[in-house]
């Protein structure tokens, strides 16, 4: 790890004047970023600790209905929430389920949001890989496991590990995104970059911009929301396939419906095609499979994660069984 | 740039004159020689670093001093009273959940969180709490074991 120096603003606009150096980066639960800095992947100049910024620590019910979460709640913080539990179980389960005790107690929801891929050959210093600039993804013909099976034909076969981002992007959720002077908001759909439009950067976060807030429309705590997880153990451990479903149901017919997919993809993929299946439709059992079975319609396997397919069909149709409270497994 | 750090440190009011962007865990080893915690993987997967941080279990080769002002700060030299063992630390040599010993401090210290949250904890809060401590030797069975034990040994007291 190279040397460097540390800031410690004491204010929101205190941490933008740093920003406006280049070479600032922002820590807050600094988990993702130490880790990036000890495989020398950067070397930033200068880290900027928003960490002991209180103000940006929150999680508040809004007078119109909205829920707002700062981009310093850990992910502890977010899974022992009352407001979160009660109207966003596929947030809480998916914060709860997220690497250890230890590391939730530090990491926050911003910084899960922007962490980076854990594909193995952008985390090694030693593969001068399409991501950082070399000329092919070695993911795409070598050691392919735990890569994508949905949108990698584009020169870069990473999935985004973020949990939250998948039960967020089901529940609609708009980021505030600001750099000091100008505030802007955005739909989480709109944050994460695909590698055919910048293989170089996965979210649309500029350097100078920090997201200052997290907002859930109030309209999605009537919609019922599930996230599952599948992992290769038991214990801690990365997403092998992750779900978050959220449906608008009339009784026992689907009016609206978000089906998300985790690690599947570069991105946190919208499943346009279950999403399709769902919407309009009773949900029965056989509908839910259906709607599995239309997730990996436009599903493009590498040569070791074919099985990958048949994870998020179970866990698609599990989910959606769950969400409306369907025993999946009789 | 160094920075003046104040902070309470098993118990005691201290104040260190360091790098910030220092590993709390070299600033714990190394400064204050409280070499009790240890350095496993440096990456946040081993637990053998695990800390309380304002009563909460951290990785401390995750975090750096500079976040750290005054905050509580407790290691495995702070959790028993002078030269008598923890119940924990009792509890873990009479199970034999120690072999090496490398990770004990750190599952001591996870252990320690839990129980400060949940006196009376389950089977599976125990699994959960002790998720992020590796250990190499032991199955896990017996160290399980010795924090059940403890938690019904220190509800009595």
């Amino acid at each position: 790890m190279k040397k460097f120096e540390y800031a410690q603003p004491k204010s929101i606009d205190e941490v933008f004047q740093y920003l406006e150096d280049p070479d600032s980066v922002i820590k807050s639960g600094g988990i993702d970023l130490l880790d990036l800095m000890k495989e020398d992947l950067i070397a930033p100049k200068r880290l900027v600790n928003i960490r002991s910024i209180n103000q940006l620590s929150f999680v508040r019910e809004n007078e119109d209905g909205t829920i707002s979460i700062g981009p310093n709640v850990t992910l502890s913080e977010l899974a022992d929430n009352e407001i979160i539990t009660k109207y966003f179980p596929a947030l809480r389960e998916a914060a709860r389920l997220i690497a250890t005790p230890q590391i939730r107690n530090a990491a926050t929801i911003g910084g899960n949001l922007c962490q980076r891929s854990r594909c193995w050959y952008f985390r090694s210093i030693d593969f001068d890989c399409s991501r950082k600039g070399g000329s092919h993804c070695y993911a795409l013909f070598g050691e392919n496991k735990y890569h994508a099976v949905l949108g990698a034909k584009s020169g870069c076969a990473i999935v985004q590990p973020s949990g939250t981002a998948v039960a967020l992007m089901s529940l609609n959720a708009v980021l505030v995104i600001s750099n000091g002077k100008n505030e802007k908001q955005l739909d989480l759909n709109e944050f994460y970059v695909e590698p055919a439009q910048d293989i170089t950067k996965e979210t649309i976060l500029e350097n100078n911009e920090l997201i200052v807030e997290i907002i859930i429309p109030k309209e999605m705590r009537n919609y019922k929301n599930r996230y599952i997880k599948l992992k290769e153990k038991q214990s801690y451990d990365w997403p092998l396939a992750d779900v978050a479903v959220a449906l608008k149901m009339n009784g026992i017919k689907c009016e609206e419906a978000n089906v998300i997919l985790g690690s599947a993809a570069p991105i946190p993929w919208k499943s346009k095609e279950a999403e399709f299946e769902l919407k309009g439709n009773r949900i029965t059992k056989e509908l839910a499979r259906k709607a599995g079975e239309a997730s990996m319609e436009e599903a493009f396997p590498l040569a070791e994660n074919k099985y990958k397919i048949r994870l998020f069909k179970i866990v698609v149709y599990r989910a959606i069984c769950e969400a409306i409270g369907i025993n999946p497994y009789t | 740039m160094k920075i003046d750090l104040e902070f309470t440190l098993n118990g005691k009011n201290v104040s260190i004159e360091t790098e910030p962007g220092k590993r709390l865990l070299d600033l714990l080893r190394k400064d204050f020689k409280l070499t009790g915690t240890k350095e496993g993987c440096s990456i946040g997967e081993c637990g053998a670093c695990t800390i309380l941080l304002d009563k909460l279990a951290v990785n401390s080769c995750l975090i750096l001093a500079g976040q750290i002002n005054g905050s509580d700060i407790i290691t495995i030299e702070g959790i028993n009273e002078a030269d008598v063992l923890h119940t924990l630390q009792q509890k873990f040599l009479e199970h034999g959940a120690v072999q090496c010993g490398f990770c004990t401090p750190g599952m001591i210290i996870s252990a320690y969180a839990l129980l400060l949250e949940k006196p009376d904890p389950s089977y599976e809060d125990i699994l959960n709490a002790l998720e992020g401590n590796l250990c190499r030797c032991t199955g896990y069975k017996q160290i399980i074991s010795a924090v059940q034990d403890s938690a019904k040994e220190m509800m009595q007291d």
